[in-house]
């Protein structure tokens, strides 16, 4: 349908040049992905960001949502474990009138069925699972099918399904795969000894993505 | 012709009078009410026996006037007792002893002829009809030709509400839900077909099952968006039934939808895309299922300084705006908050232990003093602490009223 828009959006353009564009074109163009500070998140396909607690997981998946989330576009978070912070998030620009937060309470199969049937009915921008807090053997131990169903489910739509975890799961099924690691927390004013009074400043972060078995390594500043 | 039937206090009365002459009927003040009576003379005969009929019917104190015109009866009425027939070309004659406060009218308008010394109907009516109009307006022309019996108007017409319910009394009491189902799907559809006739859509949804032996099962389903297919609508109800099933055999079915204006979108073929409302009901209605209804909806933060306060409410859609992509610290919150152990030294900490893990504070930051709804009994108050542990990660931390410690979140 994208695809077909796009195409049928040029043919237009080019037969009536920029007459049509005032009328009932949009000038944007429709985003073929999301952009975020490792690179473009792919729609229609699935992408796993992994890392230890504290690695910038949670802010990659909130700069993901926002930038969604400013399309404008519907964006669900399934919260394995409630772990969401509203606050924080808002702080980060997403914008929380348009998330749907399904708060899961530590079942990783109902966050899979929400997923499931959210993808299902089509619309959102943004998918997120966000396992983070979960137990790694359990999420490891998910049948690769789901992950399957999963990337089948958005194949051809223009939702992008992100699941944060501490590690890489679904195997092939993803078409981009983030590890984060965090190099060290940046504290304002620290010096040795630490004098109360000085401030966490955000975190260095190394990304390594890997993208059609290519690795790429960025390294990035998370602002607090 | 048009009758006026006045009786302080028994407007309902007034009206089911009113519904055995005519279906033309209005309500035109709290204590009376005017119908249209053209054509019964061939019923009844003259205006003096439809009235002999009416106040028959009527059964109570009632004063009642026929004219030609609606206004003219309702003065009538209102300013003479029994019965009074104001023939055609006759009004202004006989409502000229009126009080003139029975006209109306606006209190600029009333104070200005009580200057002029004008007090009846009568004496309004005589007035010069160009004079008035240069010294009242229009306000004050209208009222001349109301006065004279002379305004001729539509009557605003009495509409029952409409009403979209269908009843089912089932034969032998139903226990199973499937069978349920194809009933309601028979109920739904031609519920659906009477809105569409009428130009209306439902938002709401009122199910009620008769039990037998057991009290009555209640359903109410609010929808999002206006919706007029009876699919989604019996796919909300199953999915409701599912999730509270009747406790009993069913023995009668109500189903009543509330109309209301159907719901108008201007599509883009190159806008992005949003949920389909009626579908994104049905998956929200599942979802609902598996995690529970106070689980689901988009947070909300609330008005205060307390930490980890918000409400769920439903989706909507904003204009866009542009968001810087560098991403921001954001705290993974732990619900409830993990207890922890730890110790400090030269007033901060320096080691904690907990369920999260244990290890040595290489950094921290700190403290900030939090409290609020002290007026309340939800009082609280703490010191809260950014730490980071040695080779784990970096959390908040607070001591709760300077004695337990807490792990709030870690940072990620």
């Amino acid at each position: 349908m994208t695809n077909s828009a796009a195409l049928l959006r040029e043919r237009i353009q080019v037969t009536l040049g920029t007459r049509c564009e005032p009328a009932f074109l949009s000038k944007k163009r429709l985003e073929e992905s999301l952009p975020s500070v490792v690179g473009e998140i792919p729609r229609g396909a699935l992408t796993e960001i992994a890392g230890p607690p504290s690695s910038g997981r949670t802010a990659l998946l909130h700069s993901l949502l926002a930038a969604s989330c400013a399309v404008p576009e519907f964006c669900a978070l399934l919260d394995a474990n409630d772990t969401f912070d509203p606050e924080s998030a808002a702080a980060a620009g997403v914008r929380l009138s348009q998330v749907l937060w399904v708060r899961c309470g530590g079942n990783v199969e109902s966050a899979f069925k929400a997923a499931d049937l959210l993808t299902q009915a089509g619309g959102f921008g943004l998918v997120a699972i966000d396992l983070g807090d979960s137990n790694e053997k359990r999420v490891y131990r998910i049948p690769l099918t789901i992950w399957f169903r999963l990337r089948h489910a958005v194949e051809n739509t223009r939702t992008a399904v992100v699941v944060v975890a501490r590690q890489i799961n679904a195997r092939s099924c993803s078409a981009l795969k983030i590890e984060l690691s965090r190099n060290r927390a940046v504290w304002k004013g620290w010096l040795p000894g630490c004098p109360p009074g000085c401030l966490l400043d955000g975190f260095q972060v190394t990304a390594q993505t890997v993208r059609k078995h290519q690795t790429q390594e960025r390294q990035f500043h998370i602002e607090p | 012709m048009f009758v006026c039937l006045h009786a302080p206090g028994n407007l309902p009365l007034l009206v089911e009078c009113a519904r055995h002459f005519s279906p033309l009927i209005e309500e035109t003040a709290p204590d009376a009410v005017i119908f249209d009576i053209r054509g019964l003379n061939w019923v009844f005969g003259s205006p003096e026996q439809i009235a002999r009929e009416i106040e028959q019917r009527v059964g109570i104190v009632a004063n009642l006037a026929i004219a030609c015109n609606p206004d003219a009866a309702f003065h009538a009425a209102r300013g003479f007792r029994g019965v009074t027939i104001l023939p055609l070309g006759e009004e202004a004659a006989i409502l000229a002893p009126l009080p003139l406060f029975l006209l109306g009218g606006s209190p600029e308008f009333a104070r200005v002829l009580d200057l002029w010394g004008i007090r009846t109907f009568g004496q309004f009516a005589s007035l010069p009809a160009l004079g008035v109009a240069a010294r009242l307006g229009d306000e004050g022309v209208h009222m001349q030709q109301r006065a004279r019996g002379e305004d001729y108007r539509q009557l605003r017409l009495l509409v029952d509400p409409l009403v979209f319910c269908e009843e089912r009394e089932l034969e032998d009491a139903v226990n199973l839900l499937e069978p349920l189902l194809f009933l309601f799907s028979q109920m739904l559809r031609e519920l659906c077909e009477r809105l569409r006739f009428h130009g209306r859509s439902t938002n709401e949804m009122h199910v009620r099952l008769k039990l037998e032996r057991a009290a009555d099962h209640i359903a109410t389903l609010r929808l999002p968006v206006p919706m007029l297919d009876s699919k989604v609508l019996l796919k909300l109800l199953q999915l409701e039934l599912n999730d509270r099933p009747p406790q009993a055999p069913v023995e009668k079915i109500r189903i009543e939808l509330m109309p209301v204006e159907p719901r108008s979108t201007q599509h883009g073929l190159f806008l992005p895309a949003s949920p389909e409302p009626e579908k994104l009901a049905i998956t929200l209605a599942r979802i609902r299922g598996l995690v529970g209804a106070e689980n689901i909806g988009v947070a909300e933060l609330m008005n205060t300084y307390r930490p980890d306060r918000f409400r769920l409410r439903p989706l909507k859609m904003a204009a866009p705006v542009a968001v810087p992509l560098r991403p921001k610290l954001t705290l993974r919150r732990l619900r409830p908050a993990c207890p922890a152990q730890v110790l400090c030294a030269d007033g901060k900490p320096a080691r904690i232990t907990s369920s999260q893990g244990r290890g040595q504070v290489v950094a921290s930051a700190g403290p900030w003093h939090l409290s609020g709804d002290w007026w309340s009994d939800e009082v609280w108050d703490r010191q809260s602490w950014d730490i980071e542990v040695r080779n784990g990660g970096v959390f908040q931390v607070y001591q709760e009223r300077l004695t337990d410690w807490f792990i709030a979140g870690h940072y990620d």
